[in-house]
């Protein structure tokens, strides 16, 4: 990665200030450093109590965590976020023409276009799933796309996360905490509100429902109060003002999935799972689950619940699919990808993983079905001793990696005991679909990575977030 | 409403009460080692008994010290009913129940539990004992202030509130469970200042000291007192104060969902238990009527879990 080349979303290269920074620079202009380290703390507590905390997995005695919070806003200028919804939406619209196909006639195979086996032998291929169509025919209820930016007008799809996409609490709350602590920022700058978020839920949750009569009864399903993003299911149940529930709160009821409730047994219309598919239904998946469903799935199939994400939708964000996504784009839209996918070499081709192995000091190698920045190789800052630990990793399933090239990500300012520095970012944002309907709140999550230099913004590898606004045009 | 959120709220409150009980009876406990010249640690052994933990004490200690006492019942993580075992499972059921409470209400049960953390992590000194013990009852005032003031009385409501009056009628029955000897009319130590003392006990561990002379004045006698902590209807610790508003809540829920289970006969024995006066109690003999009572307590507990589905 060359430094002289990184991007910086508020500094231009000749030292210019980005016009869409000006009301940020107006406003650390007034502040002193002492107000704002001040303001920092403050956040922090406020953070503490409201409980916005994760969990850290393998880590006993740490069991809930702080997600560092930036006060220095992340801005996007209306124009920018006008050219990245639109290839958004694209994006969106092709991968659920995409589930639809794959679990019904396999036109994009039949096609050519992506090899037979990258879905037969797919771990996230889930063979219930052939011949279902979900109620409204939506796979993905709920998605977040991971962007990076490396150029003025360059924005890069790092990963589609098409399971169970998590994080949009944060950006509620940064936003939250912001108004909370600096309301005349907001009074002096247009900036497009998020806070809508949780209403627009509901609302796309319940148009999915199977029946289209009375108002449908909506939950969130929670592995429970252990799990990493519970505080994430809490919040959103509590802000879409619908039920919280676990595994062992429902069951199989005259052909319905119902709720324990104080009165008795009460069906669910739709259901938003924040579990994964193989636990869904110890009946149909995973035998040994406490969190699922015995018997969900059939109900499913009978068309009885929404269940959203739908079963077999990490077939679109497997990182071995995501190499293949600018042919299903144009395959199913008919049109030239608006977003660009970083350059990816699957490491199944042999001559791929030649490559690879060759140049692994340059490269991010990643696994196909991780995420949380687990179990990935960042080469240029990976130790000798780590990339020989890898490679040997790598040969023995070479199918379970794909590499791209470490890519100069940009960098917004974050607030540091020294004053202001440059720290790299991505953007997540989390688009809602309905039958007819995509919505994309302005914005999304900005997460970045804390320590100079590094390129890691996962919160569980110490990543922090920042607040993420887009003007008003 | 689920289940489970009943049977969250319902802990959460119990364990909130308990804090602050076992708080209150630390704090009568220290008052008496103060106040008693020469009385050794004696005391402390009815302070664990009306605790309820006084067996698992034995079990993990050799001998009985005021300081292991304390330390036992105010911080100990092997003892589920400690101060600060009580408020990290209510910490724990509040974030089960998240959505069924107020912002105000998590947030303050939420940072009661992290200021019990950060103090308690270490033995607390016995001059810092004071500010911590008041500490516990002015955070449980705090929750209980925002419960009061932000949530809406509906089936949520009245959960937290049978929570909240199983624990303190439980309570109030232990204390006098275990001190019931001491309201008996004895013929040796009528009159005597240990008398008094004692009876000063009773009415400090339920916080009770001014509301009953106000009732009474000062020329108080046992008979007084078993009247003031079981009959009184405006005690707010008193047994027939405690049942009153589980009957209250209970008949509410009979309301909101329009069918009367089992439990709702429980309570009314209960009722018709305290459809007495304290001559009676006395000459059928206090100890087996406060048994009694205990039992039916818990009972009803039980009755009320299972009629409202707290678990499969």
């Amino acid at each position: 990665m060359g430094n002289g080349s990184v991007f910086d979303e508020m500094w231009g290269s000749d030292g210019q200030l980005r016009s869409s920074y000006a009301g940020v620079r107006d406003w650390l202009d007034s502040e002193t450093p002492a107000r704002l380290r001040a303001k920092s703390r403050e956040a922090e507590d406020l953070f503490r109590l409201t409980g916005i905390t994760f969990n850290v997995y393998g880590r006993a005695e740490a069991e809930e965590r702080l997600i560092p919070f930036d006060i220095v806003p992340r801005v996007i200028s209306a124009r920018e976020w006008q050219r990245l919804s639109r290839g958004i939406e694209q994006r969106v619209r092709a991968i659920n023409a995409f589930l639809h196909d794959i679990y019904h006639r396999q036109e994009i195979i039949r096609a050519g276009r992506i090899p037979v086996e990258m879905i037969a032998r797919n771990e996230a291929f889930l063979p219930q799933m052939i011949g279902v169509t979900p109620p409204g025919g939506v796979y993905t209820h709920i998605v977040g796309i991971d962007l990076v930016r490396t150029g003025d007008d360059q924005f890069h799809v790092l990963e589609d996360n098409a399971r169970t996409p998590s994080g949009v609490s944060y950006m509620l709350e940064n936003r939250e905490t912001m108004l909370q602590m600096f309301p005349e920022l907001f009074a002096r700058n247009r900036v497009q509100p998020v806070q809508t978020y949780p209403a627009n839920l509901r609302r796309s949750l319940a148009a999915c429902a199977p029946q289209a009569n009375g108002t449908p009864t909506v939950a969130v399903l929670t592995p429970g109060i252990y799990n990493s993003a519970y505080f994430e299911h809490a919040f959103l149940a509590d802000e879409m003002g619908v039920e919280l529930v676990e595994g062992h709160d429902l069951r199989v009821v005259d052909g319905r999935v119902a709720m324990r409730t104080t009165e008795g047994y009460k069906p669910i219309d739709v259901l938003y799972r924040r579990v994964d598919d193989a636990f869904l239904d110890p009946l149909n998946f995973n035998p040994e689950s406490t969190l699922g469903v015995p018997g969900i799935m059939d109900v499913y199939r009978a068309g009885g619940i929404t269940i959203a994400n739908a079963p077999g939708t990490g077939i679109a964000d497997d990182k071995a699919i995501y190499s293949y996504m600018p042919e299903i784009v144009e395959f199913y839209t008919g049109e030239r990808p608006l977003l660009e996918n970083v350059p990816t070499w699957r490491c199944q081709d042999p001559e791929a993983l030649a490559y690879v192995l060759d140049n692994l000091a340059d490269l991010v190698v990643k696994e196909v079905h991780g995420s949380g920045g687990y179990g990935m190789l960042i080469g240029p800052t990976a130790s000798r001793k780590e990339i020989a630990a890898f490679r040997e990793k790598l040969k023995a399933r070479p199918g379970n990696y794909i590499a791209q090239p470490t890519l100069s990500l940009s960098t917004v300012p974050i607030f540091t005991r020294a004053g202001l520095a440059p720290r790299h970012v991505d953007l997540r944002p989390f688009v809602l679909v309905s039958p007819g309907n995509i919505h994309i709140t302005p914005g999304g999550l900005t997460r970045v990575a804390l320590k100079k230099g590094s390129l890691v913004v996962n919160s569980s590898q110490g990543g922090g977030t920042k607040d993420t606004w887009v003007l008003e045009d | 409403m689920l289940g489970k959120t009943a049977n969250g709220l319902f802990w959460m409150y119990r364990y909130l009460e308990r804090a602050e009980n076992t708080a209150r009876l630390i704090e009568t406990g220290q008052r008496i080692a103060l106040t008693r010249t020469g009385a050794g640690d004696g005391e402390w052994r009815s302070v664990l008994q009306t605790a309820g933990v006084s067996s698992s004490y034995d079990a993990g200690h050799g001998s009985l010290t005021k300081d292991q006492a304390i330390d036992w019942m105010l911080r100990s993580k092997d003892n589920p009913s400690s101060v600060l075992s009580s408020l990290e499972a209510a910490r724990q059921n509040a974030r089960m129940v998240r959505t069924a409470l107020t912002h105000d209400v998590w947030e303050a049960t939420n940072g009661t539990w992290m200021w019990a953390r950060d103090l308690l992590s270490r033995k607390v000194a016995e001059r810092d004992l004071p500010k911590v013990l008041h500490g516990v009852r002015e955070r449980a005032a705090l929750v209980r202030g925002a419960t009061d003031g932000t949530m809406l009385r509906n089936d949520i409501y009245d959960f937290l509130r049978l929570g909240t009056f199983l624990e303190r009628a439980d309570n109030t029955a232990r204390i006098l469970d275990v001190k019931y000897y001491v309201l008996l009319p004895s013929v040796a130590a009528v009159g005597s200042s240990i008398d008094n003392v004692q009876w000063e006990t009773i009415l400090l561990s339920v916080s009770a000291r001014g509301g009953f002379r106000m009732e009474y004045g000062s020329n108080a006698t046992p008979r007084d007192i078993a009247q003031f902590l079981i009959l009184d209807r405006r005690m707010p610790r008193s047994l027939r104060f405690c049942i009153g508003k589980m009957c209250d809540n209970l008949g509410y829920l009979v309301t909101s969902y329009g069918s009367r289970p089992p439990s709702h006969d429980r309570i009314d024995d209960l009722r018709a238990c305290l459809e007495v006066d304290i001559e009676t109690i006395f000459d059928s003999g206090l100890h087996e009527f406060i048994q009694k009572l205990l039992r039916r307590l818990g009972d009803l507990g039980r009755q009320i879990e299972i009629d409202y589905r707290f678990t499969e």
